[in-house]
């Protein structure tokens, strides 16, 4: 009697994971195909070594790509593209999260239409909007003009680094307003009162409580924001005029001008290791927040 | 009453078209267990909120030991607050949850750790000192809530429902253990239930709310044996509610036209609601000796329930509704069946005369 029921329950799991595996198939399927294929592609190139013609010959596997990742110019557009990103993801978090705290304590109608607000962007292409932010700060742009007509003198900030971090911030921040928004609207709110009863200024109870009850949300939009900013290559392209490389556009030289597979292939490698080392770094310390 | 701890004169608060607390009065004295009891939606949270300082009164001035509260932030009021989900801070241990007030309150840090303890042992929590709320039961997150309240020494503990999320076992012990804990410390409790059994058991005074409005205060006693209004007769207990007319000085006709004995029932010609607890009223057999003065109606057992420690009846006597009677499981009194006729009777002294 007991092996039998044993067996009918192994059998249940059983069907139960077949189940789980034809569920996930076409994902599984076009996953391989589309990103694990492509990527160990990009891997096998980085072993690779140029010809003097500029082509990669699939042989000579060696480590010279490799050897040069963080040396040299590479290392100087690295750290450059590592404080932009920091710092991308620093200002547009001290800008969302009053204004996600704010669309979490809307009446819940409200709240839905706010949300709306910070999507419509998406609704329009990336390139279409990173143009748009080049014509709006360009000496004879809007900005500019306003500017002047106050007096003032016109506004020089396109191809900087400002025009990048700019338009960096502007692009991502839905990213950090969504997680921050979901983490503070899912809030218990009798615990700020718990705290204002328990003799904490307002100030205080944020401090103590909602912040760290909010760190989830802090540490995804982080790394939502984090990590594109990191290989952005549009946005430095347009608002920066490529003036000073960023990861992002240092790779793709790589690949199109100095026509050197194996050492693009090893930068991109090597910034995907970073992030991901930095992403399960930071989950892991968020999560132990809570 | 000793000076008062907490005093609302004339407290109205509106949320927007709702009237939330209307034009309440209530004086609440120091050392006293005062529950404030009503259906949901009453405004008896409301009415705590106001003097924990989360919602500040549209009119009306509140006082806390004499001194007006006025516009004063929660951090600034001589009060604790226990809240009805415990809202326990989750990423605190048991004791950072404890020690937070004090903490605020920039109490020495030696102070604070004796006084932590001190107040979890009272609640026997000591050995989950290091524990996050999310690995306490619910009884055990209740005395949580319950020591970082009482830790700060507040002068008033205003307390939300705190047993509603707790099954009837433990919800019945910890009403023995907040009554013998209020009267250990002398701090004055304000208690907002909807559970009368709950209030009746602890408080020295109750508040009874409705729609807003304060409708009667009084000792448990006071309460449930004379409640003015058929409000508070319904909301208390059981209780049969019959509709009379005054027929003369001391007595009323029934709608079956038999006239009985009440109390100065108010003047002649006048429809009243009589108040019975269904344990006043007495069966017995038609031809059995009954209680010289005592009204009789004779009847129709159509319904028993079985309680354990009680039978009760449905009695028809011809009225509106059945009489419920409640008569006591004990060996020497008798239980009648389905269909039997029977003699309800009371003793008029038992009746109730109340307002619609």
């Amino acid at each position: 009697m007991v092996a039998e029921s044993v067996d009918l329950e192994t059998r249940a799991e059983r069907a139960e994971s077949r189940r789980g595996l034809l569920i996930g198939l076409p994902t599984y399927l076009y996953l391989i195909l589309f990103f694990a294929v492509p990527l160990v592609i990009v891997l096998v190139y980085s072993f690779a070594t140029r010809t003097r013609t500029g082509s990669t010959a699939l042989s000579d596997w060696n480590l010279d790509s490799w050897a040069r990742v963080f040396q040299g110019p590479a290392l100087e557009v690295s750290i450059r593209s590592l404080i932009l990103a920091a710092v991308t993801t620093l200002l547009s978090l001290v800008l969302s999260y009053p204004f996600a705290y704010w669309i979490a304590t809307r009446p819940a109608r409200l709240r839905a239409i706010l949300l709306v607000l910070v999507m419509i962007p998406f609704w329009s292409n990336f390139l279409v909007r990173t143009y748009a932010m080049k014509f709006l700060m360009g000496s004879e742009g809007p900005l500019s003009l306003i500017s002047q007509l106050f007096g003032g003198p016109p506004v020089r900030i396109l191809f900087t680094q400002w025009a990048v971090l700019i338009g960096l911030v502007y692009g991502y921040m839905p990213f950090m307003i969504l997680p921050l928004y979901a983490a503070l609207e899912r809030m218990d709110w009798s615990l700020v009162e718990a705290a204002r009863d328990l003799y904490a200024s307002g100030w205080t109870a944020f401090r103590k409580v909602t912040l760290p009850l909010s760190m989830p949300g802090v540490v995804a939009g982080s790394v939502l924001v984090f990590i594109p900013a990191l290989g952005a290559y549009v946005t430095p392209a347009i608002l920066g005029g490529g003036r000073t490389p960023l990861l992002g556009d240092y790779i793709v030289q790589q690949f199109l001008q100095a026509r050197n597979w194996p050492y693009g292939a090893a930068l991109s490698m090597a910034v995907m290791v970073v992030m991901l080392i930095a992403t399960v770094f930071y989950f892991r310390k968020g999560g132990r927040t809570l | 009453m000793s000076r008062p701890a907490v005093e609302l004169v004339g407290i109205t608060k509106r949320f927007g078209d709702v009237v939330a607390v209307d034009d309440l009065d209530l004086t609440v004295g120091d050392g006293e267990f005062f529950s404030l009891l009503g259906p949901s939606g009453c405004g008896k949270t409301t009415t705590l909120r106001m003097i924990a300082g989360f919602e500040y009164p549209t009119e009306g001035t509140l006082k806390i030991h004499g001194e007006e509260m006025g516009l004063r932030p929660p951090n600034e009021r001589p009060v604790n607050t226990v809240f009805q989900s415990y809202a326990l801070f989750p990423h605190m241990t048991v004791a950072d949850n404890v020690a937070f007030g004090l903490q605020m309150r920039k109490v020495p840090s030696a102070e604070i750790e004796a006084r932590v303890k001190r107040v979890l042992d009272q609640v026997q929590l000591r050995h989950r000192a290091d524990a996050k709320p999310s690995q306490l039961s619910g009884g055990q997150r209740q005395r949580v809530a319950l020591a970082r309240a009482l830790v700060n020494e507040p002068e008033v503990l205003l307390l939300d429902e705190p047993l509603g999320a707790l099954d009837l076992k433990l919800r019945q012990n910890m009403q023995v253990e907040l009554k013998e804990l209020q009267n250990r410390v002398g701090i004055t409790f304000i208690y907002v239930t909807h559970d009368q059994e709950e209030a009746l058991t602890m408080s020295d005074r109750i508040g009874v709310m409705d729609e807003g409005k304060l409708l009667q205060v009084g000792t448990p006693e006071e309460i449930y044996e004379g409640p003015r209004s058929r409000f508070v007769a319904d909301f208390i207990g059981d209780i049969n509610l019959i509709t009379a007319t005054v027929s003369g000085p001391d007595r009323v006709r029934l709608g079956n036209g038999q006239e009985i004995e009440v109390r100065s029932p108010g003047p002649v010609g006048e429809e009243v609601t009589l108040a019975l607890r269904p344990e006043r009223l007495e069966l017995y057999d038609l031809d059995e000796p009954m209680p010289e003065n005592h009204t009789k109606l004779r009847g129709k057992v159509i319904r028993r329930m079985y309680y354990g420690d009680a039978y009760f009846y449905d009695v028809e006597v011809g009225l509106d509704h059945p009489l419920e009677v409640k008569e006591e499981n004990r060996p020497d009194v008798e239980t009648y069946d389905m269909g039997e006729e029977t003699v309800v009777c009371w003793d008029p002294a038992a009746v109730n005369v109340v307002t619609d």
